[in-house]
């Protein structure tokens, strides 16, 4: 499946969307609008656009607590993301969960999620149900650097390989988990990828940075998973522009090192791909740029207008009756 | 009627549920040709092959995990942890992930997961095998807790289970594995949350959880020669909780006393006692009483361990004391 031109614009237009979705939740924490737990995927969009546009709409993801970049990969609509983030009853989840919790069921996106690791596992359930069904979907499993760490990786990828499940394990290494360098909490070096082998997968390295690479690399992937051929290791290499959380001075990183990595900004760089391959105008490029930007001002709009839930709801949903 | 064990009672009911409902399966460590560590699912790998008999690796974590994602995804997965002691491991998956995606998501997600899993001591396995901790999952909301106490129960309630959309913690009892019952052929549900009046009496209510509640018959049988007359309640699952049964048996007898072998502190009596002198406090003649598991680690020494949980002894002795 080569991506057409209206593929890649589409990957360009939701890039902007996460990244201006990323500045307004920013802007609206700092302003004290928006409470909770917000972690800002800027800087890493060509991972989930990238791997999403590699996907069919039937096909399930897993995210992180930095989620907003797959659930608009997965055809999420910031306007009832911005409301879940701002607790209002018309966002995902009524405003039950939040940033740490988006999911849209409805468009298999199986959710964030608070606990880092914590998807690994559904994943492969999700990617063992499909092997069952027969239904010839697949799984795209993301998670962090941080998260390769976890118990519940090493299960769950061991399990994903023992049973040849139809998921790709899609690591986006953003170099730190919170603080930590990854160069310090992975043994092994230099990439992650290479743990591939213990689970009797393939795995690869691909720059995080490019949109295409991401979606070539996941493409073949997808095949292959969707074949019955088994999981694979993608590791992604990117950077998240601000910090682990609004609360952090990002102490433990160098001015010189953002700026270099924003040197080699994913949107920018497609935007120029773009152009060059005569897939958009500059003028064209210009205009979804804004309507990006406009869609996301309107999306806050909607969020900060919109009821918040009724008290009588609290009790709701935690049961199925 | 037909007798036959706790462990076959839950063959049965799993069998019945996979043959009724080809989205249930069921994983866990050594549950296939083994059959089980304490022969739960025996004959079944036979008969539905290793995709719905499913051997894992020793990855509780990922056992529950892929339970979670499974029965997001349509499916109706049983997991199998071998010892309760062992859903430490598990536990983000449970408490977390299982229990929470509901309520996180608004209400559009539904995870029908069972996860079976045994408890209790009796066999001098000490204290990372021999544990109760029903109350870690009373704790959560978004779980339902199950514990039956002899075969009959054993198959109604977790037939019942795997056709609820909720997650479940089933907790089988290590020394109810051989006992037998009458269970009758014909099919039949034990809702959740509907208590068992095992044993009708007038003087006293005896509340009493998992194998708790043989002793407390034997209890009762031996009372009743003396002319005491003890109610029996076991109330199957402690989550949903049947305080409706529980009150009117207060309402009769005046006098309550929760056993349970897991340990006092934080334990399931806490929470009944504290609910019936919340509900029903005015027709209490005498306080609440506890019976439960010592507030320490379980012993080796058979010594030891029968002295850390509850024994019909005492139950008498706690009736005598409270009437």
């Amino acid at each position: 499946m080569a991506l057409s031109k209206k593929d890649m614009v589409e990957m360009y237009r939701r890039m902007l969307l996460v990244r201006y979705f990323e500045e307004k939740v920013d802007e609206l924490y700092g302003l004290g609008k928006i409470k909770g737990g917000t972690h800002l995927y800027a800087g890493e969009e060509a991972v989930a656009i990238g791997a999403c546009a590699a996907i069919k709409p039937d096909d399930y993801i897993t995210s992180t607590h930095r989620g907003h970049g797959h659930c608009v990969g997965k055809g999420g609509d910031p306007k009832l993301m911005m409301a879940e983030l701002w607790g209002k009853k018309t966002g995902y989840c009524k405003g039950k969960g939040g940033s740490l919790h988006i999911a849209d069921l409805s468009s298999n996106n199986l959710g964030a999620n608070g606990i880092v690791g914590g998807g690994i596992p559904i994943a492969t359930g999700a990617g063992l149900s499909i092997q069952m069904k027969k239904s010839k979907q697949v799984v795209l499993c993301f998670f962090g650097d941080g998260a390769s760490n976890t118990g519940s990786f090493h299960e769950s990828l061991n399990m994903g390989g023992v049973w040849k499940l139809p998921v790709v394990y899609i690591c986006e290494n953003n170099l730190y988990g919170m603080s930590v360098p990854a160069a310090r909490a992975c043994a092994a070096q230099p990439d992650i990828a290479i743990r591939a082998t213990s689970y009797g997968m393939p795995g690869q390295v691909v720059d995080g940075m490019d949109v295409l690479a991401v979606y070539e690399a996941v493409r073949k992937a997808v095949d292959k998973a969707r074949k019955g051929s088994g999981p694979t290791l993608i590791e992604c290499k990117t950077y998240r522009y601000k910090g682990h959380s609004k609360s952090d001075p990002r102490a433990y990183r160098t001015r010189e090192e953002e700026a270099e990595w924003q040197a080699r900004d994913a949107i920018l760089s497609f935007r120029k791909k773009l152009v060059e391959k005569d897939v958009l105008t500059e003028k064209e490029a210009e205009r979804i740029n804004n309507e990006a930007y406009e869609y996301i001002e309107a999306s806050a709009r909607f969020a900060e207008e919109s009821p918040y839930p009724d008290v009588s709801e609290l009790l709701e949903d935690v049961y199925v009756d | 009627m037909r007798e036959i064990t706790f462990q076959q009672a839950l063959i049965e009911a799993m069998r019945e549920e996979m043959l009724r409902d080809e989205r249930v399966f069921l994983m866990g460590e050594d549950v296939g040709l083994y059959g089980g560590a304490y022969g739960a699912s025996r004959g079944l790998f036979n008969e539905f092959g290793p995709e719905r008999i499913r051997d894992t690796a020793i990855s509780e974590a990922a056992i529950v995990g892929a339970g979670v994602g499974a029965a997001l995804t349509g499916m109706r997965p049983i997991a199998e942890i071998m010892y309760i002691d062992f859903t430490g491991i598990a536990m983000d998956q449970i408490a977390n992930q299982a229990a929470k995606v509901r309520y996180m998501f608004g209400g559009k997600a539904r995870v029908p997961l069972v996860i079976r899993t045994s408890c209790g001591s009796g066999r001098s396995f000490a204290a990372q095998h021999s544990q109760c901790l029903e109350a870690w999952f009373m704790h959560v909301p978004g779980l339902y807790v199950v514990m039956p106490s002899n075969p009959y129960d054993a198959k109604g309630l977790l037939k019942t289970c795997i056709r609820d959309d909720n997650p479940v913690i089933f907790i089988e009892h290590k020394m109810s594995y051989k006992m037998k019952g009458q269970v009758p052929k014909e099919e039949y549900l034990i809702p959740l949350g509907q208590a068992d009046v095992k044993r009708s009496g007038g003087d006293v209510t005896v509340i009493a959880i998992s194998t708790m509640v043989q002793r407390a018959l034997k209890a009762a049988e031996e009372l009743a020669v003396e002319g005491i007359e003890v109610e029996v309640i076991d109330p199957r699952s402690l989550v949903p909780l049947d305080m409706e049964s529980i009150c009117s048996s207060v309402k009769k007898t005046g006098r309550v006393i929760v056993v349970h072998e897991s340990v006092e502190r934080g334990g399931p009596g806490a929470e009944i006692a504290t609910r019936i002198m919340e509900e029903a406090f005015d027709y209490l003649d005498a306080p609440v009483k506890r019976l439960s598991g010592k507030n320490c680690p379980m012993p080796c020494s058979p010594v030891l361990e029968e002295a850390a949980v509850p024994q019909i002894s005492d139950i008498i002795g706690a009736v005598k004391e409270i009437i």
